[in-house]
C-alpha cells in the first residue's frame, strides 16, 4: 500500500493534470459566463479553433513544436538542478543565427542551408545560455538572475541589429530582408502536397520532425547515458555528485549549453518555417510558455509532447476564441492560459492528496 | 473565379452590391500589440472604428494582436469569412498584409505607418515628424530651465522620427535647449509599461528637464502622470491627450488615425476607395498640434501665434523637417 499523497503512475501522469485542466477550465467558464458570454460556447469555439479545421490544426501544431524546443531545454536544465528561465533569450538568438544563415546562403540548396541553419540555431542559442552557465558554474552567480538578464541583453541586441545593420532598407518596419529559397524548411502542406495529400496551408513545417527528434535524443540522452546519469545525479544530490567523482561546473556547463541549443532550435521553427526573414521579438512569449510546458510534462519528453499540445491548442483555440467572441479580448484568452499554468504547475498538489486518498480507499475495498 | 475586367460585369456587381442591405458590407480592423485601450496609437483607430460604426450603424469585425504569427492568420481568416475591406494598424504588419493580399485579390486592404505596393492595398504614412516639430517648439517655448525631454518607446524608425522633429522644433526656438532623450525597452511590453515611463520622466526631471513628450503609447500614460505629479508639462501623443491632466498637459502631437480609418470605411462603403500611398501631413491635416479647453490655459497667445506661423511655413515648405531614413 502506497503512503498518502503516492499515486499509480497512470492517475499521477493522466488522471491528476486532467483533473488540473477541468479545474482551470471550470474557472475560466465561471469568469466568461460574468463578461455575460457562455462558457459552453466558448470551449466549443477553443475547441473547434484548436482542432476543427485542417489549417486550425495546422497553426496548434505550429505553435506546440515552439512549445517542444523550449519546454525540453527547461527539461533537460532542470534535471541537472539548474533552472533556466532564459529560453526566451536563447531562442532569440538561435534565430539569429538561423537568420544569418538564411541571409547569407539564401541561394544555395537548401540540402545544405537548413541543417546549417539547425546547426546556428543550436549554436547561437548554446552560445547565449553558456556566459550565464559558465557565471554560475565558476563564479556561482546565480542562473535564474542572470539567464533573466540575458533576456533583457539578447532582446536589445536583436532590435539593435534589426534597427541599425540587418533591416531592409527604406522600410519603416524593423525586419530584415527575405531569406533566399533555399533556407525556407518545407511546410507540412507542401510536403504532403507532394505526395498527393491535400492539407490546408498553414506555418506548420518539418521543423516539428526536428522537435520530435529532439524529443526522442534528450530521452536517450537523459536516461540512456552516462551524461546523462551524471546530470540526474547533479540535480539529485550535488554532494553526492561531488563525492563520485562528476563535475558540478562540467555538468552545469553542459546541461546549459544543451538547453541553450534546444531553445535556440525555435528559430528553425519560427523564421525558416514560417516567417522567412529575421524580425522583432519572434519568439512571442515561448521562452516563459516553455517552463509552464516542462512543470507540467514532468520533465519528461512525452509529457512535455503532450503539454506542448495542450498550450498550442490554447494558443491557436484561444486567438480563435478573442476572433469570433466580441467580448472575449486577448487579455481574457491569456487569463485562461494563465489559469491552465496556475492550477496545472502551482496548484498541482491541491488533487494530488484526496485523490491519492480516494484511490487508496477504492483500491483498499477492492482487495478485501 | 476569375476576376473579370468586362465593363458590363462590372456594373453588374456594383448593382448587386448596391441593391444589398447595409449588411452586406463586412469592414474588419487588426490592431497592433498596444492594444486598442492604449489610448494612444490604437486607440486612435479605434474612436474612427466608432465614429464609422454610429454613422452607419454597421458593426466591425476587431482584433487585437498577441503574437506574430497570429497576424496572417487573422487576416486571412477576415478575407475567408467575407470582409470586404480590412485594416490593418501599425507599421508591424506590413509583410502580413503583402502576403494575404496578394491571396484576397478581391479584399481591399488599408495599412498605416508602413508601404505595401500592391493593387489592392492603400498605404497610409504620416509625417509625424511635422507635428513633432510643433510640438519641440512649444516645449522649448514652455520650458523655463532650458531643458526637455523626450521618451520613446523603442529605438525603431518609427521613433527615430519623432525623436528627430522634435529636436528640430526644440532647436528652432531655442538653438541652445537640451533635449534628454530615454527609451523604455527592446521588448514589445516597451508600449504598455506605464510604471516604466513614470520611472524615465522621473529622472528627466531630476535632470532638470519640466517639459517632457512621449512617443511610447500605454507607457506614456506614466510619463504624464509623473508629469501631473510633480506638478510640470507634459506632450501627448498620436491621440489628443490633453484631457488626461489638465492644466498638465501642454499639448498632443496629435495623428489623425482615427479620421485614416474613418475615410477609409466610409470611401470603400461608398465604393469611392483607392488603393495606393497616402502621405499625410500638417498639410492634409493627417498631424497637427492640440489646442482645446483643456490646454488653453498653458498656451500664450504668443506661443499660438509662433506655432501657427510655424505651420503655415511647413506647410509653405519655408520650414523643411528632417525626416528620419532608415539605413
Amino acid at each position: 500500500m502506497s503512503a498518502p499523497g503516492r499515486l499509480p503512475r497512470w492517475a499521477d501522469y493522466g488522471l491528476l493534470p486532467l483533473l488540473n485542466l477541468c479545474a482551470a477550465l471550470l474557472i475560466s467558464g465561471l469568469v466568461i459566463r460574468l463578461i455575460g458570454e457562455s462558457p459552453w460556447a466558448a470551449l466549443k469555439l477553443m475547441a473547434a479553433g484548436a482542432f476543427g479545421a485542417q489549417d486550425s490544426v495546422g497553426y496548434t501544431l505550429f505553435y506546440a513544436t515552439d512549445f517542444v524546443f523550449t519546454g525540453l531545454a527547461v527539461a533537460v536544465a532542470v534535471h541537472a538542478g539548474v533552472f533556466n528561465i532564459g529560453g526566451e533569450g536563447q531562442a532569440y538568438i538561435g534565430g539569429l543565427g538561423v537568420g544569418l544563415v538564411g541571409l547569407a546562403f539564401g541561394s544555395w540548396s537548401p540540402w545544405i542551408v537548413v541543417p546549417l541553419g539547425i546547426a546556428a540555431a543550436c549554436a547561437f542559442g548554446a552560445a547565449w545560455a553558456f556566459v550565464p552557465a559558465w557565471l554560475q558554474a565558476r563564479r556561482g552567480s546565480h542562473i535564474v538572475i542572470t539567464t533573466i538578464m540575458f533576456n533583457f541583453i539578447a532582446s536589445a541586441l536583436m532590435t539593435y541589429l534589426l534597427v541599425n545593420v540587418l533591416i531592409k532598407p527604406g522600410q519603416q518596419s524593423p525586419e530584415s530582408r527575405e531569406f533566399g529559397p533555399g533556407a525556407v524548411m518545407p511546410s507540412v502542406h507542401q510536403a504532403l502536397g507532394m505526395i498527393g495529400i491535400p492539407f490546408a496551408p498553414s506555418p506548420f513545417n518539418l521543423a516539428s520532425l526536428l522537435a520530435l527528434a529532439a524529443c526522442l535524443l534528450v530521452w536517450v540522452f537523459i536516461w540512456r547515458t552516462r551524461w546523462g546519469y551524471a546530470l540526474r545525479v547533479f540535480g539529485q544530490n550535488p554532494q553526492a555528485a561531488l563525492y563520485a567523482g562528476i563535475s558540478p561546473q562540467r555538468t552545469i556547463l553542459v546541461s546549459m549549453l544543451i538547453s541553450g541549443g534546444l531553445a535556440g532550435c525555435l528559430g528553425v521553427n519560427e523564421l525558416m518555417g514560417s516567417e522567412h526573414r529575421i524580425l522583432l521579438d519572434f519568439p512571442g512569449g515561448a521562452g516563459f510558455v516553455g517552463i509552464a510546458v516542462a512543470l507540467m510534462g514532468r520533465n519528461h519528453p512525452a509529457g512535455i509532447l503532450a503539454a506542448s499540445l495542450l498550450f498550442g491548442a490554447l494558443y491557436q483555440g484561444g486567438s480563435q476564441l478573442a476572433f469570433d467572441m466580441p467580448h472575449v479580448n486577448r487579455d481574457m484568452v491569456v487569463l485562461i492560459q494563465g489559469l491552465v499554468i496556475l492550477f496545472c504547475g502551482a496548484l498541482e498538489n491541491i488533487f494530488r492528496v484526496p485523490l491519492a486518498a480516494l484511490l487508496c480507499r477504492a483500491g483498499g475495498s477492492g482487495r478485501t | 473565379m476569375k476576376p473579370t475586367r468586362a465593363p458590363l460585369a462590372l456594373a453588374l456587381a456594383a448593382t448587386i452590391t448596391g441593391a444589398a442591405s447595409a449588411a452586406d458590407f463586412s469592414p474588419a480592423i487588426l490592431y497592433d500589440f498596444g492594444g486598442k485601450f492604449d489610448r494612444s496609437f490604437n486607440q486612435s483607430a479605434s474612436d474612427g472604428v466608432q465614429r464609422f460604426t454610429k454613422a452607419t450603424g454597421i458593426a466591425v469585425r476587431e482584433f487585437e494582436i498577441q503574437n506574430a504569427s497570429q497576424r496572417e492568420q487573422v487576416l486571412r481568416q477576415f478575407s475567408r469569412r467575407g470582409a470586404s475591406v480590412i485594416v490593418a494598424v501599425g507599421f508591424t504588419q506590413a509583410s502580413a498584409v503583402e502576403t494575404v493580399a496578394k491571396e484576397f485579390p478581391d479584399v481591399k486592404f488599408a495599412v498605416i505607418d508602413a508601404v505595401v505596393e500592391l493593387p489592392n492595398v492603400e498605404s497610409i504614412n504620416f509625417r509625424e515628424q511635422e507635428s513633432s516639430y510643433l510640438c519641440g517648439m512649444a516645449a522649448a517655448m514652455a520650458s523655463k530651465t532650458g531643458k526637455v525631454g523626450f521618451v520613446g518607446g523603442m529605438d525603431i524608425p518609427l521613433i527615430r522620427k519623432f525623436a528627430l522633429g522634435y529636436r528640430a522644433g526644440v532647436a528652432y526656438v531655442d538653438p541652445k535647449a537640451e533635449v534628454i532623450e530615454n527609451m523604455t525597452g527592446t521588448t514589445p511590453a516597451a508600449w504598455t509599461n506605464p510604471s516604466l515611463g513614470a520611472e524615465l520622466a522621473k529622472s528627466q526631471f531630476g535632470r532638470g528637464a519640466d517639459v517632457v513628450f512621449h512617443a511610447a503609447g500605454a507607457t506614456g500614460i506614466g510619463v504624464m502622470q509623473a508629469a501631473a505629479d510633480d506638478g510640470l508639462l507634459s506632450i501627448g501623443c498620436d491621440s489628443n491627450q490633453d484631457y488626461l491632466h489638465p492644466g498638465s498637459v501642454l499639448t498632443s502631437a496629435v495623428k489623425r488615425v482615427d479620421v485614416a480609418v474613418e475615410t477609409v470605411f466610409t470611401d470603400a462603403k461608398a465604393g469611392t476607395w483607392k488603393s495606393g500611398s497616402r502621405v499625410l501631413g500638417l498639410a492634409e491635416n493627417g498631424v497637427d498640434y492640440s489646442l482645446d479647453e483643456f490646454n488653453r490655459k498653458l498656451m500664450t497667445p504668443e506661443m499660438e501665434r509662433r506655432l501657427n506661423q510655424a505651420k503655415a511655413d511647413i506647410i509653405a515648405g519655408r520650414i523643411v523637417v528632417p525626416e528620419y531614413k532608415s539605413p
